[in-house]
């Protein structure tokens, strides 16, 4: 099976520093790997390698097998929650109808299903500044895989949503990649929202990367290699928090230099 | 003389077509001037359109061409300057500032027709020729065929840059693109209600729309048909009234709708969204 994302020996070195390097990464059709890691690792910078925005320092990115920038309609995207001014002249339908580039004249029908997809028609025709955040992160995502693309890049679409919309939205995505097999690329800095559905986790910290099963992933020798720092994983339930020497990185955003 | 007589005359209707052209041309591109928040970008390109005038006069005796090529002029300097999209204000205020100096000190060095320099600021739609017509059909046209050959990745990029960037939209190019758009679309209808004025075409029946759907297509309709309406009755209304200038009636007519609009948008959104 060919892979839709691949990266080899890859490195992004931005302004002298080196975000990562000898990066391997190979995405399967319907996978779903979670980035992770502290601010400023460079899991934003990865997704603008895969959209073709960015070019690597070293070694090879591919998409379907093109380099990033061909492969471009192969590519779903997802942003964070933004705020739409509440008096927009744009409708939820507008918003997802922008993601289409097929014939104008199945455009209307494209858009229908793509809703419906979604749960969305009850919402589609209301002005989007006005709709909920967990709403229109539903529209981003059937704007994104409108063209069904076979890969979906997100970049944190769970912050600022409550935890009722956080379930709903990955629950979403879970469902549209069982469906048609898309392979998901979904960069958060909180691992529990998404872990029911994680096949592997890519966990970027201080220059240096693990990559595996969350539970390879998520244990305090692992992750204190990648910090350089004694880290402690530990599993309340059926959910991990990671704790650094002074308090739990993963929820307060911490900066490890 | 009665409206039927004046009518009748050339440059009653070389007024009508031309205000009819202008109309369209400020109603296309209006939303999208909303929606970029850049009415403080036609303010400053419609102010350095008098800059271009009055350097045309100067040089050329001619206020069209001058404020034609001061259009262009104003479009490049401020997209090689505008960088970052919250520097594009000060940068235009910056150019403003400064183009204006320019502009009266040119005036003051022109010792031809008076007039022409009100003409500038408050418009002369009954003194259009012939010859500044088919430029302004031309220009008219150009528009046109640009915003509706890029409107659909006009309208991407301005709601929501980075997912259309990622799409591969040319975004910034784009941006480049429809300031050039913007600024002879200014310059065009400066002919008619004059360079102070043009805000009164170029945003009143855009906002006005915007507060009646939130259906991008509508609203294009809508804008382009209050501007028509406003220009249209202010020129027929300039002309049964004898001594007032069109450009009263027409930013007064753009005025009321956009009350009106506001009015009747409160009531909608309150039953239709709660």
């Amino acid at each position: 099976m060919s892979a839709v994302a691949e990266l080899r020996g890859a490195a992004i070195r931005l302004g002298g520093r080196t975000l990562w390097e000898g990066l391997d990464l190979s995405v399967g059709a319907g996978e779903f790997v979670a980035v992770l890691g502290p601010n400023g690792a460079g899991k934003t910078t990865l997704l603008k390698v895969l959209l073709g925005l960015l070019e690597l320092s070293a070694g090879t990115a591919a998409v379907a097998g093109l380099p990033p920038r061909e492969g471009r309609d192969c590519v779903g995207y997802v942003p964070q929650l933004r705020a739409f001014d509440r008096g927009l002249p744009l409708r939820g339908r507008d918003l997802v109808a922008l993601g289409y580039d097929g014939p104008r004249r199945d455009a209307r029908d494209a858009v229908s299903a793509a809703l419906a997809a979604v749960d969305a028609e009850r919402f589609a025709d209301a002005p989007i500044g006005r709709l909920s955040g967990g709403e229109q992160q539903r529209l981003r995502i059937a704007q994104a895989l409108l063209g069904r693309p076979p890969l979906l890049l997100c970049d944190e679409p769970l912050l600022s949503l409550d935890v009722s919309h956080q379930q709903e939205v990955t629950a979403l995505l879970d469902r549209r990649r069982q469906q048609d097999g898309t392979a998901v690329v979904f960069v958060t800095h909180e691992i529990n929202p998404v872990l029911p559905y994680v096949d592997r986790v890519l966990y970027l910290a201080g220059g240096q990367w693990a990559i595996g099963s969350p539970a390879e992933v998520f244990t305090s020798e692992r992750l204190s290699e990648l910090y350089g720092a004694t880290i402690d994983v530990v599993r309340v339930r059926d959910r991990i928090v990671v704790l650094g020497a002074d308090g739990e990185i993963e929820a307060c955003h911490h900066h490890v230099h | 003389m009665s409206l039927d007589l004046y009518l009748q005359q050339p440059f009653a209707q070389h007024a009508l077509i031309a205000g009819a052209l202008v109309a369209v041309t400020c109603g296309l591109i209006g939303p999208f001037v909303v929606m970029r928040g850049m009415a403080f970008a036609v303010h400053g390109t419609s102010e350095l359109a008098f800059t271009g005038a009055a350097a045309g006069l100067l040089v050329a005796g001619d206020a069209v061409a001058g404020a034609l090529i001061g259009a262009v002029v104003v479009a490049a300097l401020l997209t090689a300057l505008g960088g970052q999209e919250r520097e594009r204000d000060s940068t235009i205020g910056v150019v403003l500032a400064f183009g204006l100096g320019a502009g009266v000190f040119m005036l003051s060095k022109y010792h031809g027709f008076a007039a022409a320099a009100t003409n500038i600021l408050f418009g002369d739609i009954f003194g259009v020729s012939n010859g500044q017509l088919w430029l302004l059909l031309a220009i008219g046209a150009a528009v046109a065929v640009v915003m509706f050959v890029i409107r659909r990745p006009l309208l991407f990029a301005s709601v929501d840059a980075e997912v259309a960037m990622a799409r591969g939209v040319p975004v910034r190019a784009l941006g480049a693109l429809f300031l050039l758009v913007l600024a002879l679309t200014v310059t065009e209808a400066a002919q008619i209600v004059g360079t102070l004025l043009v805000l009164s075409l170029a945003i009143s029946p855009a906002a006005a729309a915007q507060r009646l759907s939130a259906n991008p297509v509508t609203v294009t309709w809508l804008s382009i048909g209050f501007a028509l309406v406003a220009t249209e009755g202010g020129i027929l209304a300039s002309l049964a009234a004898d001594t007032v200038k069109p450009s009263v009636f027409i930013t007064a007519i753009s005025f009321g709708i956009y009350v009106a609009a506001r009015l009747a948008g409160v009531r909608r959104r309150s039953v239709a969204y709660g």
